[in-house]
Parts: structure tokens; C-alpha cells; sequence
């Protein structure tokens, strides 16, 4: 090889030594370099086996068990694609609201680096708060925006007496911080707003009600008002919190400080009122998603377990990915739904509680990192 | 005759520092003795350099004036730090890049998700001049780097070695800052990128009057273009002196120049330079 080929390059090849700690961390982090080591190729390989030795039980039974489970549901599908769509749907508007409790996880998470054990108590709070308020009197506007208020004096508050004391301390500290959030808000809103479940001011806050039904699919499909508008409110905030990400100059901070807390601290940037910022953000997810989820059902603390989904969802998506808490929550929504619908009645039902962390843990098997996990950049 | 000395301008000397270290002690943990007592100054303009070994401490004392080392469980607990006239020993690092020091870091630190483009504009932050002055700023660091100006889309983490050199440096330039804190510029990189990156800290001191405190173990390298130099050792500063005395002087050539005359490894220079940082400790 000439010379001068080598010349261009040999600032490259001293490279490794300077990304320091970050750089031995992800070598660790990487599979060994085997093809069954592949989360995916090895998800595949199995995924394949197992329904090949299904296909030959149902064969070979054509009346037993294993044709009941794997055959007979799939058979149900196709003939009716009504009622199929009609699940898909209602599993997709739950998917939503996982997925937006999900993002408000992610968003803390990367740029605190604090798993925030709180956020779905944050959804019920945020609810409970508006509610709570507008039963008191206050106009259903003006209590959406007091409750804004609410959420980000709980951001400032939580940065100042939780965050920034407990700073260099382990993350196992931080996440039993959140627990401790968790428990405050609970015995606060009960203490407030009382324990009885509220209905949400869906009317008052003009958000539409009854149903649209549309015959598709040979049949007839109904649409709720409310869930085409979480859909559709989830899918613009989700699409406001991207152009805010992408293009201002706090979203920058903020993508800059999930990238490396010490480089952001060097440049200026206050990580005390980029926690504020973000935990308000997750605040104002939170609300949104309260009132959704709320308008669907009662508001009260037994939405928790609704908020806990977002743990699966997590692992599913990746706890470090935007993309993947969506996709992640799409998934478990319609997951758990389909298999409600579906396989349900085979066990007498009651599947939906529990699918969703039984999808989360097949997960953990097989790809740890989730769908999405953190993009690791490493130069060759 | 006298009124007219009188009403002459304050003399320049009282600002003519822009940074002063005072005999500064700094502990990690609570109980990691690091410095024990540095003092330098830095003239307004100047470039200085701090030399010295692998764990001399020159990190330590560049993060000490920025207060990184909050973030590293570190405390500066005596002495005093004195920036622009001003005592800074215990503000955040926000508030300094604000008043115009910011360091750029050891292993230069770009974000590496983010395109070089991006990070540039994260430098300016703390800036409260309008995107319009912003949007300058980044054409003068392009036309600086004509590098990062091709590069300006590509993720930091892609880039090479001396591009995110590059690209720490001007990023740290977007704060508008007066003085910079430059941490092992040279880490890593072929000599030709190191000579370059030199050649810009010298540019931007010439031409912006930005003042450069430089941490570097390539002694040689910093000695040409430092004017004055401080040497550490094991939390001390053994030696100081321009920068041209220091090139000449026997224990450093010996030491960090590896060009001493005669037996490098003899025993009486070892003793000789020892008994002299002793002395001058
Ligand atoms: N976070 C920390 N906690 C405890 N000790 C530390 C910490 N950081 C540095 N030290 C110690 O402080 C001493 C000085 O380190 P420092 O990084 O300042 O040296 P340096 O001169 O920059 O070295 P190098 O040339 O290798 O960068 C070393 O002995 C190191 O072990
Ligand atoms: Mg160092």
C-alpha cells in the first residue's frame, strides 16, 4: 500500500484509547460474535421449531388441546376479520396510553438516568388533580391549566429535594427515591381529593362521546369517539415532543445530556433545570394520558395497575428508546387484548392482567436490550 | 506635571490576569489528598501551559477552576480561584461558562448521538445574544474547522479522533468564552493533527484574545506555543517558568523532553533535580 494512503488514516488508528470508560463498557456489553448469540437469529430459529412441532400435534389431533390453542383461534380470525379489527382496535387505544406512559418513563430515564418507579402514579395523580380541582369549582380550562402548575411545582420540587441531593449517589438510592415519590403521591391525592373513584370532565373539556360504527370487513366495527381522540392526541404530542426534541435549543440540551451527563455539564448546561424541564415534560405526558385513560374508565388509584403495563412495555422497547416505548406499547396493547379475545375463554379468562409481563419475560429470554435498546455507537 | 500622572487611566496591571490560583488543595471522597497546593496564574491573553506526568494532577486542577469535580465526588477545601476579577471557587459550571471560562475536556467528550453540527450549537447555550450572533459564530468556527463544515451532518460518534478534537474545541468557542481550559488536546492523535489543533489555539488567542490554559504530557508540543509553563508533580507544582527557559532547562529536557545529554538515566541528575523540586516546593 503507498504511503500516502496510510497518512489519511493514521489519525484513526490511535482512536479507540480516547472514548475512555464509554468505550469499554459497550465492548462488554456486545455478544460474543456467534450467529445463535444473535437475539434474533436465535428468536427465529426457535420461533420456527416451535411451530413446526405444533403443526404436526394439530395434525396429527385434530381435536385436542394443542389444536385448540394454535389452530382453532387463528381459524377464528379469518372468519370474522370484523371482529378481529374490532379487538386490534380496542388493544391499539390501550396500546396508546401504554405507550405514553412508557415515553414519560424514557424521557426521565435518559435524561436523568433516574428509573422512575412514580411515573404511572403520575398519570393518576395528574388526573386526580384536574378532577379533583374542577369538583371544587374551578372551570374545567382553568383547572387543566392549574393542574400544569401542579405538575410543575411536583418537577421542581422532586429536582430540588430528591435529584439534586442524591446526585452522585447510587441508582439504586435514586430508584428507591421514587418510591417514595410514588407513596407521597398517593397518601396526598387521597388526602386532597379523597379515595373515592371520579368520573373524568370529559364533556366539559369538549372531548367527544358515543361511538362511530363502520360496516368493514363484512361486518360491523365500532369505533369509540374518545379512543379515535387519544389516538389522535397521543399521535400529535407524540409528534410535538419530536419537533421539540429535534429543533429548539432546550430539546438539544436535553438529547445532549442523555448523551453524556459530564460533556453537557462542561458546555454550560444546567443539568438542575434540565431535570425541571423533563420531569415537567413527563408531568404534562402524564396528565394527558390521565385524562384519556380516566375518560375510558373511573379515576382513582386503581388505575395503577393500568400504569404498572409500562413496565413490560419497557422491557419490550428498550429502556433508553422514544421508538420503542411506542412500538413496545402497541404491541402489549394489542397482545393482551388478542389474547384476551381470543385464548381467553380456553382458561377461563382474566388473561389480559397478566399477558402483558408474560410477554415482558419470554422478552428478557431472548433480546434483554428490548427492540429499540440504545443505539451504541462504535466507530471501526 | 503631578495632576497629569494623576489623571492618567488606572494602570493595566491589576487586570492583566484573568485567572489566579491560589494555593489550592483539592480531596476526592473526602479523604484523596490530590492537590496539595497549586498555586499559577494565567495572564490575559496568554497561553499557559500545566505539564507533568500521568497523575500529576493537572486534571484535577483544570476541573478544580471549572468545578467539574463536583461531579466527580471531588472538593477544592483550601485556596482560593479567582476568574476575571472574581472569586469562582464555589459556582457551578453553568455560571462559569457564563462568565466566559469553559474547559474542554480530557477525551474531548462530543456527544456522540447528536451530528457535529448540533454539538457546536450546545456550546452556545448559556448565550443570550439572539440566534442571529449564533448563527455567525458557527460560520467563523466553520470557516475555523473547514473539517466540521463537511462533516457538519454526521453523528459526533462517527467522526474521527481529531474531528472530535475539532469539534470539542469549537464547541467550547460557541460559548463566546474568554478563557478555555484545554485538557490533553494531543491525547491519541497523529502529529500533524496535534500540530493543527496548536495552530488554532494559537489563531484564536491571536485573533479573538481568548486566553488558553493547557493540561498536555506532550511537553514539547505545548512548550512551543505555551508562553509560560507550569510543571506538576504528584499534586504539586515543581517548576514554573516561560516557557522558553523551560525548554532549555537540563531537568525538564531530561524529564519530559527525553533529549538530556549524555547518560539519560544517570543517578547524580536524578538526585540533582530532585533536591531542586524540593527547593523550589
Ligand atoms: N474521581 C477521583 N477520585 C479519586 N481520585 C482521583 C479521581 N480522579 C483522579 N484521581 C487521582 O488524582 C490524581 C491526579 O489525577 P489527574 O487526573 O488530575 O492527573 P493528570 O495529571 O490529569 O493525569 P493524566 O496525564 O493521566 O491525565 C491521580 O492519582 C488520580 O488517581
Ligand atoms: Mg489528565
Amino acid at each position: 500500500m503507498p504511503i500516502s494512503e496510510w497518512r489519511t488514516d493514521d489519525h484513526r488508528i490511535q482512536e479507540p484509547e480516547c472514548k475512555g470508560e464509554e468505550r469499554m463498557s459497550d465492548v462488554a456489553a456486545q455478544p460474543a460474535p456467534s450467529l445463535l448469540a444473535n437475539g434474533w437469529i436465535r428468536t427465529g430459529l426457535i420461533t420456527a421449531a416451535v411451530i413446526a412441532a405444533i403443526a404436526i400435534g394439530a395434525r396429527i389431533d385434530p381435536s385436542g388441546t394443542i389444536h385448540k390453542v394454535f389452530v382453532d383461534p387463528f381459524q377464528q380470525m379469518v372468519e370474522a376479520p370484523d371482529l378481529l379489527a374490532q379487538t386490534v382496535w380496542e388493544g391499539l387505544v390501550s396500546g396508546v396510553l401504554y405507550a405514553l406512559i412508557a415515553l414519560g418513563f424514557v424521557l426521565i430515564f435518559k435524561a436523568s438516568g433516574v428509573f422512575n418507579f412514580a411515573q404511572g402514579i403520575m398519570v393518576v395523580f395528574a388526573a386526580l388533580t384536574l378532577v379533583g380541582l374542577h369538583e371544587k369549582g374551578v372551570p374545567a380550562f382553568l383547572a387543566v391549566i392549574l393542574t400544569l402548575g401542579v405538575m410543575f411545582v411536583l418537577a421542581a420540587t422532586i429536582e430540588r429535594v430528591v435529584l439534586r441531593p442524591l446526585v452522585n449517589q447510587p441508582d439504586i438510592i435514586l430508584f428507591m427515591a421514587t418510591f417514595g415519590i410514588t407513596y407521597f403521591l398517593i397518601g396526598f391525592g387521597e388526602s386532597v381529593f379523597g379515595g373515592n373513584p371520579k368520573q373524568m370532565i370529559t364533556s366539559e373539556l369538549y372531548l367527544p362521546k358515543g361511538a362511530i360504527d363502520a360496516k368493514i370487513l363484512g361486518g360491523l366495527v365500532s369505533f369509540q369517539k374518545i379512543d379515535i381522540a387519544a389516538a389522535v392526541i397521543a399521535s400529535l404530542m407524540i409528534a410535538a415532543l419530536a419537533v421539540f426534541f429535534q429543533y429548539t435549543r432546550i430539546g438539544r440540551a436535553l438529547r445532549a445530556v442523555a448523551d453524556s451527563h459530564k460533556a453537557a455539564l462542561s458546555v454550560g448546561i444546567s443539568l438542575n433545570q434540565i431535570w425541571v424541564i423533563v420531569w415537567f415534560t413527563a408531568g404534562i405526558v402524564a396528565l394527558i394520558t390521565g385524562i384519556m385513560w380516566g375518560a375510558r374508565s373511573d379515576v382513582s388509584f386503581a388505575l395503577e395497575i393500568v400504569a404498572l403495563k409500562a413496565l413490560p412495555v419497557l422491557i419490550l422497547g428498550g429502556f433508553t428508546s422514544i421508538p420503542g416505548a411506542i412500538v413496545g406499547g402497541l404491541i402489549i396493547g394489542i397482545g393482551e387484548k388478542l389474547g384476551e379475545f381470543y385464548w381467553g375463554p380456553l382458561i377461563g379468562g382474566g388473561i389480559e392482567s397478566w399477558l402483558a409481563y408474560f410477554i415482558a419475560l419470554g422478552f428478557l429470554l431472548f433480546r434483554p436490550q428490548g427492540l429499540f435498546g440504545d443505539k451504541i455507537i462504535e466507530r471501526i | 506635571m503631578s495632576t497629569a500622572t494623576l489623571e492618567q487611566p488606572a494602570p493595566v496591571t491589576a487586570t492583566d490576569t484573568i485567572l489566579s490560583l491560589n494555593n489550592i488543595e483539592v480531596i476526592y471522597d473526602h479523604v484523596v489528598l490530590v492537590l496539595k497546593g497549586v498555586s499559577l496564574t494565567v495572564p490575559r491573553k496568554g497561553i499557559v501551559a500545566i505539564l507533568g506526568a500521568n497523575g500529576a494532577g493537572k486534571t484535577t486542577t483544570l476541573k478544580a477552576i471549572s468545578n467539574l469535580l463536583k461531579a466527580e465526588r471531588g472538593e477544592v477545601t483550601k485556596g482560593s480561584i479567582v476568574f476575571d476579577g472574581e472569586r469562582v471557587d464555589r459556582m457551578s459550571p453553568n455560571e462559569l461558562v457564563r462568565r466566559g471560562c469553559i474547559q474542554v475536556m480530557e477525551g474531548r467528550h462530543c456527544f456522540g448521538h447528536l451530528s457535529i453540527e448540533e454539538n457546536l450549537l450546545t456550546g452556545a447555550f448559556t448565550r443570550r445574544d439572539g440566534n442571529a450572533a449564533i448563527k455567525r459564530d458557527l460560520e467563523k468556527i466553520y470557516e475555523l474547522f473547514p473539517r466540521l463544515k463537511q462533516r457538519r451532518n454526521s453523528q459526533a460518534g462517527y467522526t474521527s479522533g481529531g474531528e472530535q478534537q475539532m469539534c470539542a474545541v469549537g464547541r467550547a468557542m460557541m460559548s463566546k468564552p474568554k478563557m478555555i481550559l484545554l485538557d490533553e488536546p494531543s491525547m491519541g492523535l497523529a502529529p500533524q493533527i496535534v500540530e493543527e489543533i496548536f495552530e488554532i489555539v494559537r489563531r484564536l488567542n491571536a485573533e479573538d484574545g481568548v486566553s488558553f490554559l493547557v493540561a498536555e504530557q506532550n511537553t514539547n508540543m505545548a512548550l512551543r506555543y505555551a508562553t509560560y509553563g507550569y510543571i506538576m508533580e504528584t499534586g504539586r507544582v515543581v517548576m514554573d517558568g516561560e516557557a522558553q527557559m523551560l525548554r532549555e532547562n537540563e531537568d525538564v529536557k531530561e524529564f519530559y523532553l527525553g533529549v538530556a545529554e549524555g547518560n539519560k538515566k544517570s543517578f547524580r541528575e536524578v538526585k540533582s533535580y530532585k533536591r531542586r523540586k524540593r527547593w523550589l516546593s
